[in-house]
This record gives structure tokens, C-alpha cells and sequence, in this order.
């Protein structure tokens, strides 16, 4: 009877493919949006995690997200190092300036000042030039996506001048780096270079990078650290986390994707439900025929269960593959460089519409299992 | 074709086709609804159907007849008295059981054939055998044969929309057929069809109720096929009103 049941669901061409799209658009649009929520999410921390070379961050107590930081003496960092359990500690700046291109244009950049010894929080990944190049004077280094932002359409050109504060910077170097969240351009400097691409200040520093003795104890570190100092210190996942949950509470972000996560969740369900649900209604007499036959209820629910089952395998296989090409397909835009479908939105949609398909396939059960057999002799 | 009726675990293997009526009524009743909404459909109804016989169920619209012949067919449970098929009583039958003998002791024609629009005459012609745990290619072979018996080998491979009424409802008589039910229960089966196909249809259920081993029993408003049955059970108001099976007041029937 299974094959009865497959017959009945793929036999009518045009209600099959009815059903398959309904549940291709609703994993479509529930795993596309989840995707994109996440990934903008993980932007607004990634310079957070693009710095594996120290995994502490310390910064001023109040502090509440990494865009925010205020700067802290240069004191600081000795008192830091001065923590029994610091192996190492080196300051970094991270700021927001405006580029001014050579052809007037200007530019908003995030621009990171890194320490010059040590050159701990550069980049990982190399596209052109080397990070050796950060001791030339004025040197600089751009992520590929904010070469692209600042030099639209234009060749990789190392030698490039622009000015940061009515200073002459130059590029050395094209790296890769995740996106920020507001996908500025990302320079990085060396710490005594960006004192003059940054318009002067009584504390420059707003972060230190810091390496535990003992990386295992990276929290019991934190902890010592915010004691002895007063400052706050972070490991790299609660940085992040902290920031990410800044831009979920304060930020209308999360209500955003919320609203549209959910009526795709919402349409989704109803186009899928009530096709399924009508499917099995409009297969009712069919159904009352098969019961007078002697086809068994748990036989019937076993056959709208398969049909259920292949309906929503197909569906949600074809809207997977369509959001993974979408993100495939979008992968070179530089403002969605990173998107990338999240396996675990996959697998949450994957239990929406197994939840969408079981519901609405129990809802149409319960008509064909209170029918009495004996309908079919009433004409009509 | 399967021999489901002739199963030792059918209920009806102890029977000996000849010993007993096909159909028994006793003293049927069936009522509908409570209290002052209740309802007498059938009301205290006797008679018997002899094997190899086809009988005609008549009489207006709400009279009962509906509900009789889904009672004889193991549709509905009596709310009183007995029924019995080649002996074996379905008034003591429930669930699963009922299931099981409707399965293999019943065949249906419905008025609006009620074939799978997805399957092919073959493939909707194999459904009992299929419902019975037959393999899908035996099954649908089998049903190749009876349509060829049905005069409708040339179709099997047709869909039910490319056929015409007639031919839908021989489909439906090969499907009812398939199994070798002792009962087949056919209700209205020329209501849809013109007069020729009606015609047809009925000289083809008067082939098929010749078996001995077989009762026909058709429900049915259309005068024009009276002349096909061997008896003819008039109802009024959940009773009995006649009883007509001598050639001569058939002919008056008729």
C-alpha cells in the first residue's frame, strides 16, 4: 500500500509540485533569513575573534561592546603585566577615522594599531605584501573586501597613498579579514603610526591583548586581572558574546530577522499545512473507498505519514540547496563576503518543517480516521 | 488471482458454499442519533439472499437502503437483530476482524466508481490484492486478467480520466472482482452511466452473479435494470415492503 500511497501524492503532477514548493519556499526563506541573522551577528564580533595570536582582551570596566571602548592610560599595560598569572600583555587600538582618498573622496575606515614589536592582532592571511612591510613608514594594510570598497573595480595596487588625518598613509599590503558589521574598510597599523592617523587624544590605547601564563586558566586569569586592575578583562568567546549581545539588546537587528524568521516560519506552515491538509481531504472519498476495502487506520496513517514524510524530504532538500546556492552565488559580493549558510540553521529548519509536515498531516489524519466507510455509498 | 475467500483463516472457510443462505437477515435494526433525534433507518427487516442469485435493493430516496446494504456489507454494526454471511454472523464481527472479512469476503462497485484518478485501470483493479499483501507485480498481472474478462484489456494501462463512464465502472467491477468476494455489494452502478453502459454494466454483474459460490446484490433507483434480478427487495421507511422473485411478478416489477 506504500506504493498506493506514493502514487496517490506523485500522480497528480501539479498538487505534488504544489506541495514541494510550498515547503522549497518556506526552508528557502527560514533558513535563508536565520543565515544571514547569524552571520550579521557574528560580524558585529569578528575583529573579536580574528585575533588568535592573544586570547584575553582587557579594556575599560565599562566597557560594553568592542566598538565602544574608551581609551585607558598607558599605565595600564603595566599594571597589567605586572598580574602574576600574564605571561604577556601588548596594547592595541581599535578606533573608526575617515580616509580621504586621492581623488578627494572621503572613506570611513576601522583602523587597528597594533603593537610595533610584536605585531600581535595582525591579520592571519596574507592576499599581497607582508606584514614585515608594517615598518615602513606609514604603512598600512587593507582587508580585500575594503580594497574593493575604497578602490571599486580596480586591481590589487600596493603603493596606493591616502590620508588619515591629514597624514599621508600608504599601502603595503591587501590581507583577508572577517567583515565588520557596518562592512567598513579594516586597516591595520603599527601602534606609533596610527598616533597620527588618529586626531590627538589624551589616551590612545583602548585595549590590551594578553596572553596567561597557563592558556587553560584563561578565565582564572580574566578574573585576577579585573581584581588587581579594576580593569575588565575577557577571554575571546566572552568578548565576542558580550559584544553580540550588546547589538541583540540594544539594536533593532534581532526584532527585525525576528519578525521576518517568523512569517517565514508562519507562511511557510500555512502554505504547507493547508496544501498537505487539502491534499489529504481532497483524497477523503479515495480514502473512505480504501477503509471499505479493508485498509486498516494504522495502514492509512502509515500512508499519509510516507506521503508526509517524502513531501517534506523533497521540499526541504530543494530549499536547502537553494538557500546553500545563494550563498554560493553571493559569496564575491563584498557586502556579503562571510554569509554563509549556518549548519545549524539548517538543522533548526529541518525540525520546523518535520514539526509543519507532522502537525499538519495529523490534522488531516484525524478527518480521514473518524470516517466512516460507509460514506462511499452515499453518492454524490 | 487470490484465493483470499477460499482461506482456511478466513472466517468463512468452515462454511460449505450451498449449506447456508449468502445473506441472512434477522430481525434487523438500525438506528441513528438519541433520544428524540433518534432515527430508525432499518427497522426489523428479514430475508435471506441464496448464492449465485443477484438481488435488487429498491425503493425512494431515505428508505433505508443504504444503510442495509452497509450493514450486509460489514460497513455498519446493527443496533439489533442478525445478519449473517454464508454463515458466518457480522453482527458478532467488530474492529479489526470486521476489517479482515470485509477484505476478504466483499467486493464494491460504488455509484461514482471511486478509482484512484492516480493509478491506472490495471493498477486500480490490483488495489484489493495489494491491500491484502500481494506483490505489486503479481497483483497487477492478475488485474490485467480480470480486465480482459471485463472486456477492458485493451485499457488496462489507461488512467481513469481517459476513460468513459462505462469503462470506469467495469474497472470498478474488475477491482470488486479481483479477490473472488462471495458478496458483491454494488451501489447505483448505472446511476452515472448512459442507457447502453448501464446495459452493459448489468449484463456483466448478471454474468458474474451466475456463481454459485457468489451473491450479487445491487441497490439501485433505475427501473430499467429490474429485469436483471433474480430478487427484488422493495423497502419503504426502514421495512420491507416486497418481496418479488417468480418470473412472472418480476415481469410485473419490471
Amino acid at each position: 500500500m506504500n506504493w498506493v500511497a506514493w502514487r496517490m501524492l506523485v500522480g497528480d503532477t501539479t498538487k505534488y509540485l504544489g506541495l514541494v514548493f510550498g515547503i522549497s519556499f518556506a526552508t528557502l526563506l527560514m533558513a535563508q533569513q536565520i543565515s544571514i541573522f547569524v552571520g550579521i551577528l557574528k560580524r558585529t564580533g569578528s575583529q573579536v575573534l580574528d585575533v588568535r595570536d592573544a586570547p584575553i582582551w582587557v579594556m575599560d570596566a565599562k566597557t560594553r561592546f568592542i566598538d565602544e571602548a574608551p581609551g585607558i592610560p598607558d599605565t595600564d599595560l603595566m599594571r597589567v603585566r605586572g598580574v602574576a598569572e600574564v605571561a604577556w600583555a601588548v596594547k592595541l587600538y581599535k578606533g573608526q577615522v575617515t580616509a580621504r582618498l586621492a581623488a578627494g573622496d572621503f572613506r570611513a575606515v576601522v583602523l587597528f594599531g597594533l603593537d610595533d614589536n610584536s605585531l600581535v592582532g595582525a591579520p592571519s592571511e596574507m592576499i599581497a605584501g607582508a606584514l614585515s612591510d608594517l615598518n615602513q613608514p606609514d604603512a598600512v594594510i587593507i582587508d580585500q573586501a575594503g580594497h574593493e570598497y575604497m578602490w571599486p573595480g580596480q586591481p590589487i595596487e600596493l603603493g596606493r597613498e591616502f590620508e588619515l588625518n591629514d597624514r599621508r598613509a600608504r599601502l603595503v599590503g591587501v590581507c583577508k579579514a572577517s567583515p565588520p558589521f557596518t562592512t567598513l574598510p579594516v586597516l591595520y597599523s603599527r601602534y606609533s603610526t596610527v598616533r597620527g592617523f588618529v586626531p590627538r587624544q589624551r589616551n590612545l590605547m583602548n585595549f590590551v591583548l594578553v596572553q596567561p601564563r597557563d592558556e587553560r586558566a584563561a578565565e582564572t586569569t580574566c578574573l585576577a586581572i579585573q581584581q588587581q586592575t579594576g580593569l575588565a578583562a575577557y577571554t575571546r568567546d566572552q568578548f565576542f558574546w558580550k559584544t553580540v549581545r550588546y547589538f541583540l539588546a540594544t539594536t533593532g537587528i534581532p526584532v527585525n530577522f525576528g519578525i521576518t524568521i517568523t512569517l517565514g516560519f508562519i507562511v511557510g506552515a500555512a502554505i504547507t499545512g493547508q496544501t498537505f491538509y487539502l491534499f489529504t481531504i481532497e483524497n477523503l472519498k479515495q480514502f473512505g473507498a480504501l477503509k471499505a476495502m479493508g485498509v486498516t487506520n494504522s495502514r492509512i496513517l502509515m500512508m499519509i505519514g510516507l506521503q508526509a514524510i517524502v513531501v517534506g524530504f523533497v521540499g526541504y532538500g530543494i530549499g536547502i540547496g537553494l538557500t546553500a546556492g545563494f550563498f554560493e552565488a553571493t559569496k564575491n559580493i563584498t557586502h556579503l563576503a562571510g554569509l554563509y549558510l549556518q549548519p545549524l540553521a539548517a538543522i533548526g529548519v529541518g525540525i520546523a518543517v518535520v514539526a509543519i509536515i507532522l502537525l499538519s498531516a495529523l490534522i488531516a489524519s484525524i478527518k480521514v480516521l473518524v470516517l466512516e466507510p460507509a460514506v462511499v455509498f452515499r453518492g454524490g | 488471482m487470490s484465493q483470499s475467500s477460499g482461506n482456511p483463516s478466513s472466517p468463512l472457510a468452515t462454511s460449505t458454499p450451498g449449506s447456508a443462505p449468502a445473506v441472512r437477515c434477522t430481525n434487523l435494526t438500525k438506528e441513528f442519533g438519541r433520544g428524540d433525534t433518534r432515527i430508525t433507518a432499518v427497522n426489523q427487516v428479514t430475508f435471506d439472499i441464496q448464492p449465485g442469485e443477484m438481488t435488487l435493493l429498491v425503493g425512494p430516496s431515505g428508505c433505508g437502503k443504504t444503510t442495509l446494504i452497509s450493514i450486509i456489507a460489514g460497513l455498519l454494526n446493527p443496533s439489533a437483530g442478525e445478519v449473517s454471511v454464508f454463515g458466518q454472523r457480522l453482527d458478532q464481527l467488530r474492529g479489526s476482524r470486521l476489517v479482515r472479512f470485509r477484505a476478504r469476503n466483499i467486493g464494491f462497485v460504488f455509484q461514482q466508481y471511486n478509482l484512484l484518478p492516480t493509478l491506472s485501470a490495471a493498477e486500480n483493479a490490483a488495489v484489493p490484492l495489494l491491500i491484502a499483501g500481494e506483490y505489486r507485480a503479481q497483483a497487477v498481472a492478475a488485474a490485467r486478467e480480470v480486465l480482459e474478462s471485463v472486456g477492458l484489456g485493451a485499457r488496462a494501462n489507461a488512467f481513469p480520466s481517459q476513460l468513459s463512464g462505462g469503462q470506469q465502472q467495469r474497472v470498478a467491477i474488475a477491482r470488486a472482482l479481483i479477490h473472488q468476494p462471495r458478496i458483491l455489494v454494488c451501489d447505483e452502478p448505472t446511476a452515472a452511466l448512459d442507457a447502453q453502459s448501464g446495459r452493459n454494466v448489468m449484463e456483466l454483474l448478471a454474468r458474474i452473479a451466475i456463481d454459485p459460490q457468489r451473491a450479487v446484490i445491487i441497490v439501485t433507483h433505475d427501473a430499467r435494470v429490474y429485469q436483471f434480478g433474480q430478487r427484488i427487495i422493495s423497502m419503504s421507511d426502514g421495512r420491507i415492503e416486497s418481496i418479488v422473485t417468480s418470473p412472472e411478478q418480476l415481469g410485473a416489477h419490471s
